[in-house]
């Protein structure tokens, strides 16, 4: 019943997405928040966050086919469906984005190889073909382990998962004109967020569908996600603090600006100050929670640290990020920007049509005739906690 | 498309088609056939600031240029497309500003557009090849390839791009072709001017009708009056430090 009330909700915000982008067809872009200062916002951001969450699959596919950790063979299933939902909800940022998105196949009928948004289709298509190919090749694998070429497979896909966030990084690394992206540590910065957003949104949706009786990933696998949760967060806030030191120490003001737009404002626009502190608090206090063994333990906590983690990515990259390069403008103006509630509605309708499919999968995956899963991932967990032994047997 | 300029024309629109205008006697039309001079030009522009800013609220060469291209008149600010406009000279050289400046100085407007950069990172960009640098030096924008990516507004370090975020709207009258909403436009130097063998029309309209403050011409040719001036006064180019190496001088 439950089940169907969220289905029910979903589709009802899907209808919603889908009025909101047929008015902004209808209209032109001129419907959202953007602007000849901001050209870029919400859907850009967003893509940019969903790029991350689709390259983060490297966190189980790493552990599973090289270093062969059996407790990831769970986590691999759950990884890379999200990885491909997440992917095909980035393409969608892309196509609302567009002021033509009739031509969108003008970028493989008139190719450019100078630019980076060529090379972002390629390595984002061939990323999620083989994504789709591999899971498709599990559920179809007839028990036993996959042939030898679709370990291959799954190990082509782990350089080109660290490809499409790289390439999604020089998309904006490479502009003179935005001083806030012209930095090598911002190809490093997306790893980091990504490899601790994606495994967050990972250890959430595995506690959720545990608790449903509907896949257990086991608990071994999740404190090993949340380990490299932690670290990743480290890391990212690390790269973060020496892009500061860089552009605060060198005094250049172009480097700097954009932070201080972020932490205090520009001429009196304080539009991403609140978002700014927001976000940095969180991932602080979810590090001291995730850090200190006393805290972590308690799994409720432990659980809101983890949904802290991904919402300071969503946030810091999912918006701040890519809106602060644009300020102040080449020609030094500020505006503020803010989405509208066409450019909101279109957005939550893309996660909530994802959402949608992510349920659809689950109950194409996780079925008891599913064999192969069985015997391709056998559950860590039935082992130790006798009590998840019903869970295994993946109930509908 | 029925317009003087046809789509085939701002595409193949390069160095060899002002070479066949020439040859038809379109040279005989204006100077700027002398100016090419041999081989393909490489078309540049001076704005003298003191001589621009000298009529107060001229803005003439912006009427002309904006009626002959059909630019969109957009109500808000944030949704304004323009080619050519006026910015004061803090915002266009901000680092030639120091603390001392006069303020008279700092606000003081500056004839401001597409730079046609030698290095534009805008064509660099573009995902589609809807923008590109012609063999004489135009950044050339084809609005009917577009798909309003606006990667393009992003690398342009001079702000001198703009997106139809609303329907342009503009009539049927003019020569030049219309746009729908969602695609980058921008100056174009004139290239429907240049390749029938005529300067850009914001010059043409300086000199006949303003402060003639805009010099026009062949970087190529070192006897163009272009490069005798930039040999004779000290200019500043927006932004030098980023490479782009833009085609259009201030001489201050």
């Amino acid at each position: 019943m439950l089940s169907w009330i969220l289905q029910g909700g979903l589709l009802v915000l899907v209808v919603l997405g889908c009025v909101a982008y047929g008015v902004q067809v209808r209209k032109g872009l001129g419907v959202t928040g953007l602007s000849r200062e901001m050209p870029w916002g919400l859907y850009i951001s967003q893509f940019t966050f969903l790029v991350g969450i689709g390259a983060s699959a490297v966190t189980v596919l790493l552990p599973y086919y090289v270093h062969r950790q059996k407790t990831f063979a769970r986590a691999l299933v759950l990884g890379e469906v999200v990885a491909v939902i997440a992917l095909c909800q980035a393409l969608l940022c892309i196509m609302v984005d567009l002021g033509k998105p009739a031509r969108l196949l003008n970028i493989l009928l008139y190719p450019a190889p100078s630019s980076l948004m060529f090379w972002d289709c390629l390595t984002l298509g061939g990323y999620l073909t083989l994504s789709v190919v591999a899971v498709s090749l599990k559920k179809f694998a007839r028990g036993g382990s996959p042939a030898r070429w679709v370990r291959g497979l799954a190990l082509a896909t782990i350089p080109w998962a660290i490809g499409i966030h790289v390439v999604t990084a020089l998309l904006y690394a490479g502009l003179a004109a935005r001083p806030a992206w012209m930095t090598a540590v911002l190809a490093p910065r997306f790893l980091a967020t990504a490899f601790a957003s994606g495994p967050a949104l990972l250890i959430l949706l595995a506690a959720v569908l545990a608790r449903r009786k509907v896949f257990d990933i086991g608990r071994e696998a999740i404190e090993r996600l949340s380990t490299i949760m932690t670290y990743a967060a480290m890391a990212s806030l690390l790269l973060a603090l020496l892009e500061a030191f860089t552009a605060l120490y060198s005094g250049i003001p172009a480097a700097g600006e954009h932070l201080e737009y972020l932490f205090l404002g520009l001429e009196g626009h304080v539009g991403l100050v609140a978002f700014t502190y927001g976000g940095w608090l969180l991932l602080l206090l979810a590090l001291v929670v995730l850090l200190v063994p006393s805290l972590r333990r308690r799994r409720g906590l432990a659980y809101a640290a983890t949904a802290a983690v991904l919402l300071s990515v969503l946030v810091e990259k999912g918006l701040c990020l890519v809106t602060s390069g644009f300020v102040p403008s080449p020609l030094g103006y500020v505006r503020d920007y803010r989405p509208s509630l066409i450019e909101l509605g279109i957005v939550v309708g893309i996660y909530a049509g994802g959402a949608l499919v992510f349920l659809g999968a689950c109950r194409w995956l996780f079925t008891p005739s599913m064999s192969s899963i069985h015997a391709l991932n056998p559950s860590p967990s039935t082992a130790r906690e006798p009590g998840m032994a019903r869970v295994a047997q993946m109930e509908t | 498309m029925k317009s003087g300029l046809s789509r085939r024309d701002l595409l193949a629109g390069t160095g060899a088609a002002l070479g066949a205008a020439l040859v038809a006697g379109a040279a005989a039309r204006t100077a700027l056939g002398a100016a090419a001079g041999a081989g393909s030009p490489l078309w540049g522009m001076a704005v003298d600031v003191a001589r621009c800013a000298s009529v107060a609220g001229c803005r003439r060469c912006i009427d002309a240029c904006h009626a002959a291209h059909r630019v969109p008149t957009v109500a808000e600010a944030r949704h304004e497309v323009k080619w050519v406009w006026k910015e004061p000279f803090a915002r266009v050289f901000p680092e030639q500003i120091h603390t001392y400046e006069a303020e008279a100085q700092k606000q003081m407007p500056l004839l401001v557009l597409c730079n046609h950069c030698k290095n534009s990172p805008c064509t660099r960009v573009c995902p589609t090849g809807a923008t590109w640098r012609r063999s004489d030096g135009v950044v050339a924008m084809d609005e009917h390839r577009c798909i309003g990516c606006r990667y393009c507004m992003a690398a342009c370090p001079y702000g001198a791009r703009n997106f139809n975020w609303e329907d342009p709207g503009v009539g049927a009258t003019g020569n030049y072709p219309a746009r729908t909403a969602g695609v980058v436009e921008k100056c174009n130097l004139c290239v429907e001017r240049l390749d029938a063998g005529q300067v850009p029309l914001c010059v043409e309209i300086c000199r006949s009708a303003g402060p003639a403050a805009l010099t026009f011409g062949n970087l190529e040719d070192a006897t163009s009056p272009l490069r005798q001036l930039l040999a004779a006064r000290r200019v500043l180019r927006r932004r030098s430090a980023l490479g782009t190496e833009p085609s259009v001088f201030y001489v201050v």
